[in-house]
């Protein structure tokens, strides 16, 4: 158990280098803010969040380091939260 | 089969005595039989409040109860069906009690957790209590909560949503145990396609419960904000969207209609071919369909919102969607009919009550197409028919599910047989009264009888005069079901490991089970329902009177 433990445990290193990213990020959604792109304002914002839960899903919660069933789950799960937003925007975008 | 001494005797963890072995208990049977007696003490009181609210319709004016007495009573009974019994009800006793014997194991992955969930269910149960009697008294709102009005009511809505927000917690931690059980304590020789439907339904509905439950605890959390922050995100004038509540509200509560009956759905398909003498017709076909109710019942919700002011496009889309799912529906019950064709039949008051149950779930079904269909649903929308409609689906459906399940496994929970007689009539007593109770409700409907008033037109009175008195003959009907399980407590016949000549699991280890569950190994058979040996051998049908 403690050898599988320590198999997928990042390096501070490369925790840090992560957290540098997700910082950027951070700083990215709030630059893009000042940016007038009409339509794209709230794809562009989501697209960054997207991408920041991805990078923590993936390093910080271990995603990465997962077996099939627990990865399939979780690309369920977000595909369902997928599906509620889009089935949602079918009303708010014709009505 | 080597004797064991009973879950009963035996408790865990070890060492723990009286009451204390009980509440502190980590074992999924005694959980489920915990669960059990709590979920029919609240299924008592919703039914009596469902008495007073027919028994009020009876006649015109005032009868009984006043106008906000009324109002704060349909809430409270739609509150405590819905999340303290219907939505718990089969997952939550048997899925908790058989879910680990069908897998051939011997609890569920998270014991622990499996008993906070069980606390959560009690918190949440104290909480819808606590705010009777606290500030204003009952929500006035139903138990949709719609803003604006449940923003605006002085009701006690926070403290109401805030239970059914801590049962949503109690709800998601289940499914979570059920499906880390199902994955990962499963018996390593039990193959996907070896599992009992019982246990394939629990898994649909446990994926069920980890994605939509969210989206309602969510919903019930900004509901508290714009009672005490007022930030706006439902009301135009700040920005906000009116009919973004019912979208959230819907995202998890029309996947409820799921969770509620997709078990109940489980138990038809173990209790028919036990007692057809015959193999499930259709295994493969019902497992997808399951998994197929639950996907496709989950994108169906704004079917509840035609009449809001939706764009035209959702119509369309949400009810060509709630189309589909009769698909799979229609494949279980056809499934079903066709195992008992040229079965052995032998007739118990399981089967008789999973008879109503498809009899009663397929009107459910067919009334919610005329629901479904954008057209029709203008015309009964918000009316006595689908109050009608989602009786026969929750109650017709998933409550005598229950009831066939309860008969089900009776003799396996606690060891003892129960009567036959008493139980065909509290049967038949309580399908004859469904049928008087709610066929006049959807005839009010058609006629244009508004739900959730408190008072109607004269032409009304004679349907809902048949409606109260179906009512009371309903209500005695379930008290003889009832009466008839208990006794049998008082006056144990003991019941055999396999009364019903089942072939799952459960019915290959001791009644009431070892604390293990299985003293032996098990040994997992090819498909879960050959009934070739008892066939060839003469074994089965009734043990009772």
């Amino acid at each position: 158990m403690a050898s599988h433990e320590q198999r997928h445990v990042a390096s501070y290193g490369q925790l840090a280098l992560i957290l540098l990213f997700l910082l950027l990020l951070t700083g990215a959604t709030v630059g893009i803010s000042y940016i007038h792109l009409g339509f794209f304002n709230v794809p562009a914002a989501l697209s960054i969040a997207t991408l920041k839960a991805t990078l923590v899903l993936l390093f910080f919660m271990h995603l990465r380091y997962e077996g099939r069933i627990i990865r399939y789950s979780f690309l369920g799960t977000a595909l369902v939260l997928a599906i509620m937003i889009g089935f949602t925007f079918w009303d708010v975008a014709f009505r | 089969m080597t004797a064991a001494p009973s879950f009963f005797e035996n408790p865990s963890p070890p060492g723990l005595t009286g009451i204390k072995s009980w509440l502190l208990t980590h074992d999924h049977k005694r959980l489920g039989l915990m669960y059990m007696w709590a979920i029919l003490f609240w299924f008592v009181l919703a039914m009596f409040l469902g008495l007073l609210l027919r028994t009020e319709l009876m006649s015109q004016g005032r009868t009984i109860m006043s106008a906000e007495a009324y109002n704060s009573m349909f809430t409270l009974h739609g509150v405590i069906m819905v999340f303290l019994f219907v939505i718990p009800g089969i997952p939550a006793i048997f899925g908790n009690f058989f879910l680990p014997i069908q897998l051939g194991t011997d609890d569920v992955f998270f014991p622990r957790l499996n008993l906070f969930s069980w606390y959560l269910f009690m918190l949440g149960g104290l909480f819808a209590v606590v705010s009777l009697f606290l500030g204003e008294g009952f929500p006035d709102t139903g138990w949709t909560f719609y803003v604006p009005f449940s923003v605006g009511t002085e009701s006690n809505v926070s403290l109401t949503v805030t239970a059914a927000f801590i049962l949503g917690m109690s709800s998601m931690l289940t499914g979570l145990n059920f499906v880390t059980t199902f994955h990962r304590m499963r018996h390593p020789d039990m193959g996907l396609m070896q599992i009992p439907l019982f246990t394939w339904s629990l898994y649909a509905t446990a994926w069920v419960q980890i994605l939509a439950t969210p989206v309602i605890s969510i919903t019930f959390v900004l509901i508290m904000l714009e009672r005490f922050l007022g930030i706006g995100l439902f009301e135009p004038d700040k920005g906000g969207d009116p009919l973004l509540y019912q979208h959230l509200f819907w995202m998890y509560s029309h996947p409820a209609v799921y969770i509620m009956i997709l078990p109940g759905m489980g138990v038809i398909s173990e209790v028919i071919p036990v007692f057809s003498r015959k193999s499930i017709f259709g295994y493969k076909a019902i497992v997808w369909s399951s998994m197929a109710i639950a996907i496709a019942g989950s994108l169906v919700w704004a079917h509840h919102m035609y009449t809001s002011g939706m764009s035209d496009v959702s119509v369309f889309v949400f009810s060509l969607l709630t189309f589909l799912v009769a698909i799979p529906s229609a494949v279980k019950v056809f499934s079903w009919v066709s195992t008992m064709y040229k079965g052995a039949i032998a007739m118990s008051p399981p089967l008789l009550l999973s008879l109503c149950f498809i009899y009663l779930f397929s009107v459910g079904g067919l009334t919610g197409l005329v629901l479904g269909a954008a057209g029709t649903n203008i015309h009964v929308h918000d009316t006595h028919f689908v109050v009608g409609h989602f009786h026969f689906v929750m109650f017709g459906g998933t409550g005598f599910a229950f009831f066939a399940a309860l008969h089900f496994w009776w003799p396996k929970m606690f060891g003892v047989m129960y009567r036959f007689r008493p139980a065909y009539i509290g049967a038949v007593l309580t399908a004859v009264g469904f049928v008087f109770h709610y066929v006049p409700m959807l005839i009010l409907g058609l006629q244009g009888m508004p739900r959730r008033y408190y008072d109607y037109l004269p032409q009304y009175e004679t349907g809902n005069f048949l409606a109260g008195f179906g009512g009371y003959l309903l209500i005695a009907g379930m008290v003889i079901m009832f009466v008839n399980l208990f006794v049998s407590l008082r006056n144990p016949r003991m019941a055999p490991a396999d009364p019903w000549g089942g072939t799952t699991l459960e019915w290959t280890i001791p009644s009431p089970p070892p604390m293990e569950n299985f003293v032996e190994t098990p040994v997992i058979p090819d498909f879960p329902y050959d009934f070739r040996k008892f066939m060839a051998g003469g074994k089965g049908g009734g043990k009772g009177r």
